[in-house]
């Protein structure tokens, strides 16, 4: 048995616990870099270099960042409702699918409104998605883990019967749908800003990082300014005062995982629309599921997960250079960096908590209840 | 264990100082208590009896001070030192694997070695001696999880004994326990008290000092105020000390005038969440501005009766009439009850009533979070939310007034404070309140129940569920008691005594025995 442990200072769980779980994820990084026969502290060089270096390092960092904002939100706003939503990369899978539909068959609607209406249909497909796992958790009590992972295969296996028999074009190799008009498409900086003048390296960066940051900002009203999110965090931190207090813990699973699916569904603004302009097969890659890794590091919080996402956007475009750099070092380095930070903010959140709130709590701490 | 030279006391405590902070938990505490008595310890809580035991049992270290064991000082830095200096605990919540059957309960941490039968069958034996010597039979194949509560606590006690325990601590036991399996616990008491063990009893109810100590020290803000022999103190003197001043202990209330029939029970039958009939044909009427008590030990359908009345769990048969009126099966929701002008002071605040992460302001609008008053539209206005809670949190006294303090770190009885408040500000017609002085401390008691006969006098309907008896003498204009889910007679407090509602709770049905 141990003393129960003491609330950290508000400044202190935001901002010092990730910080030294990040650090800790690095230094072991560093070791496994120093094993494979490479100097660390050159490889950190390189991979800040690689992605803050220049605009064009930046803006396939703030590129990635977008897709991981989307993705961090989602899982975030489900773990404020205390689910865990494993299954954001399929819903961001079947939301690419809707984006793709919207921008290919609805050309008759007017100039850009097109992209808009592609946007939300990815949004209106992720959270359909998330939909079933969500009614099977709050009236059937199937576990929400359970079920999203395995509708991340179903989103798998309908994607790639979809785009290899159906919408594939006709007399093209590759398992993707025609490309988008020009008013199908979300756009880059470097076109928007080419006519003020201003010469921007091409890069994916798009206008979709902007309706991430306002999600970001929405989420935050909406978790801690409104109504639902009141439901919601009630819900999450004890569904037995939630009821008592006249919420329904049903109504506000199922309605949580319809945001997080739509939520989920912006990476498909980010990628399909504004980068590939077709929807390709498994664009998703992975981010829903480094989403998770995002919303833990993040601690739930959308300042903290948008400081989260450009972390691991920097991750992912310096770890580019550094692979092209450093042979030795593969993309596969990232996915340790990954997985280390998953351990750390994730599953061993609490191992510095501890000495942390003990050195504190020499200073100030509160007396036991 | 040697028999220690017979002046050395079993425990001292000398000059014990804890601070968290700025917060002065133990100050100077000195403590010394004989071997081979029943030593209480009472004061209210935050009054630092917890951390003064957690000092001795190792969860902390105290700033400066000496714990003597048999005369020897030690330094008690785990529970495992704790056991090692024969000081056993029992906690409030056990500290019981459900699953598992007693034997293996009792054996968890004391195995004996990788292979179990030896240790299993030295346990055993162990197990029938200790349950010969001091009257604590259990079966060893019993599955924890199927034991009474009363049960339980005995298999926390054996679980000290066999580690060799002869300071047993006990943190309000009694909390937990029916009237009977409380007079067990105390059987048992006297004679590990007989057979020369040292037992320390922490508890608030006056009642059970008086009963059970030789001795009795009260803690008042985290110093040691007094010890007095318990034949020589009587209950106001303690109250007096723990509070640090007088304290009226009987409310002064004047005779009820009820009006007419606002909340009626017709024939209700309520099952628990596994469909087990908690509540069987229970008809009762509630009148404006009386307090009906229903009385009756822990677990005889009192908790299942208040969540129907309340929408939490819709009856399986029977009627719900509100101002006359029949409740429909839609209507069976808290939401639409509270609509109905039902307020709800839960049974359990802290699973129920209020939610323990939250801030103080948020957990003061549950269940009226959808209300205009917090903000129109979608947004809420936090403003306005912060200076509701700080206008009830003045109204009804709750300290520290900080409505943006996490509720947890609220002490229990300003967290009861708070679910009292929120309920009676929206001004109820009708008020459902469960057990509520459970866990708090003398002073906040005091407040409540002088809120609560408030209410009634402005011609609130309140019913009063309660296993204190002394509470339902305190407060009720009538009483209904309840037992296996059934109401087995109804009284006037003035008519009725102890002994007669005791045997109602006992199910010896009206006065044809």
């Amino acid at each position: 048995m141990s003393a129960p442990l003491k609330p950290l200072p508000a400044w202190a769980d935001v901002a010092l616990i990730p910080l030294i779980n990040v650090a800790a994820a690095f230094v072991i990084s560093g070791l496994v870099v120093l094993a494979i026969g490479e100097n660390p502290l050159e490889a950190v060089k390189i991979l800040v270099a690689g992605a803050l270096g220049d605009l064009e390092g930046i803006g396939f960092t703030l590129y990635y960042a977008t897709s991981f904002i989307f993705t961090g939100l989602a899982v975030a706003i489900c773990f404020h409702a205390g689910l865990f939503n494993i299954g954001v990369e399929g819903q961001a899978y079947v939301a690419g699918l809707g984006a793709a539909l919207a921008a290919l068959y609805l050309g008759f609607l007017p100039g850009y409104s097109l992209v808009f209406v592609a946007i939300i249909a990815g949004a209106l497909f992720g959270a359909a998605f998330a939909a079933i796992p969500g009614y099977l958790q709050a009236k059937r009590d199937a576990h929400i883990v359970i079920t999203t992972i395995m509708f991340n295969y179903v989103a798998s296996a309908l994607m790639g019967y979809l785009l290899v028999d159906v919408l594939r074009a006709p007399g093209q190799m590759n398992a993707e749908t025609p490309g988008f008009s020009k008013y199908g498409i979300v756009p880059q900086f470097h076109v928007l800003l080419k006519p003020l003048g201003i010469i921007w390296p091409d890069t994916p960066f798009n206008l979709s990082f902007l309706l991430a940051l306002a999600c970001a900002f929405g989420c935050w009203l909406l978790i801690w300014r409104t109504r639902l999110g009141y439901a919601i965090r009630a819900v999450g931190a004890n569904p037995t005062a939630a009821i008592y207090g006249g919420i329904s813990p049903a109504r506000v699973t199922i309605v949580t995982t319809l945001l997080s699916g739509a939520l989920a569904g912006g990476m498909a603004a980010n990628v399909i629309l504004g980068e590939e302009h077709r929807l390709i097969l498994e664009y998703t890659a992975g981010f829903g599921f480094v989403g998770i890794a995002v919303a833990l590091m993040g601690r739930a919080h959308p300042v903290g997960i948008v400081l989260a996402a450009i972390l691991f956007g920097m991750l992912y475009q310096g770890g580019a250079e550094l692979a092209f750099d450093k042979p030795k070092i593969s993309r596969d380095m990232i996915v340790v960096i990954q997985g280390l930070v998953v351990l750390f903010a994730g599953a061993l959140e609490h191992v510095f908590r501890r000495p942390v709130a003990a050195l504190l709590a020499r200073r100030t701490s509160q007396p036991p209840i | 264990m040697n028999p220690q030279a017979p002046a050395a006391s079993a425990i001292e405590l000398i000059g014990i100082d804890k601070s968290f902070g700025p917060v002065h938990a133990n100050a100077n505490v000195n403590l010394e208590v004989e071997r081979g008595v029943i030593h209480g310890i009472v004061g209210e809580n935050g009054a630092g009896k917890s951390t003064l035991m957690s000092i001795l049992y190792g969860f902390y270290e105290a700033d400066s001070g000496e714990i003597r064991v048999n005369g020897k000082p030690v330094r008690i830095r785990s529970s495992r030192e704790a056991i090692d200096c024969g000081i056993g605990m029992v906690h409030q919540h056990f500290m019981l694997v459900q699953p598992l059957s007693v034997l293996d309960n009792v054996m968890l941490g004391a195995e004996g070695g990788a292979l179990l039968a030896k240790g299993a069958a030295a346990m055993r034996k162990r197990l029938a001696q200790l349950g010969k010597e001091y009257g604590l039979e259990v079966d060893p194949d019993a599955v924890v999880g199927e034991l009474s509560v009363g049960l339980q606590q005995r298999v926390e006690i054996l679980k000290a004994l066999v580690r060799g325990a002869e300071i047993l601590v006990l943190d309000e036991p009694t909390a937990v326990l029916t009237p009977a399996e409380a007079d067990q616990l105390f059987e048992m008491l006297r004679v590990l008290k007989r057979q020369n063990k040292t037992i320390i009893f922490i508890t608030h109810k006056l009642r059970e000092i008086m009963s059970l100590t030789d001795r009795v020290s009260v803690m008042r803000r985290g110093e040691m105020v007094a010890t007095y022999e318990t034949a020589e103190t009587s209950p106001p003197e303690l109250a007096d000390a723990m509070v640090g001043r007088k304290v009226i202990l009987k409310i002064d209330k004047s005779p009820a005038h009820p009006g007419k029939v606002v909340l009626e029970a017709r024939n209700l039958v309520v099952s628990d969440d596994r469909g087990v009939v908690r509540v069987h044909d229970v008809s009762f009427a509630l009148r404006e501005g009386e307090i009906l008590g229903v009385a009756g030990v822990a677990g005889n359908g009192q908790s299942e009766l208040l969540e129907a009345l309340a929408g939490i769990r819709p009856p399986a048969s029977g009627e719900i009439l509100v101002d006359g009126r029949l409740l429909r099966s839609s209507e069976h929701d808290p939401r639409a009850v509270r609509r109905l002008g039902v307020g709800h002071v839960p049974e359990d605040r802290q699973r129920v009533g209020l939610i323990m992460s939250f801030e103080a302001c948020e957990s003061a609008m549950l269940g009226f979070h959808d209300q205009p008053a917090f903000g129109r539209g979608i947004l809420f206005d936090r403003r306005a939310i912060v200076a509701d809670a700080a206008r009830i949190m003045e109204a009804f006294d709750v300290r520290p007034r900080a409505p943006l303090l996490r509720t947890a770190n609220f002490s229990g009885g300003n967290q009861q404070k708070i679910v009292l408040a929120r309920e009676i500000d929206h001004d109820p017609r009708i008020m459902l309140v469960g057990q509520p002085t459970r866990g708090v401390d003398i002073g906040a008691i005091e407040f409540i129940h002088k809120r609560i006969v408030a209410e009634r006098d402005a011609g609130k309907a309140i019913l009063l569920v309660s296993v204190e008896l002394d509470e339902i003498f305190a407060l009720s204009d009538r009483i209904i008691v309840l037992c296996g889910g059934r109401v087995t007679g109804e009284r006037r407090p003035e008519e009725t005594n102890p002994q007669d509602l005791g045997l109602l709770m006992a199910g010896v049905s009206e006065r044809a025995a």
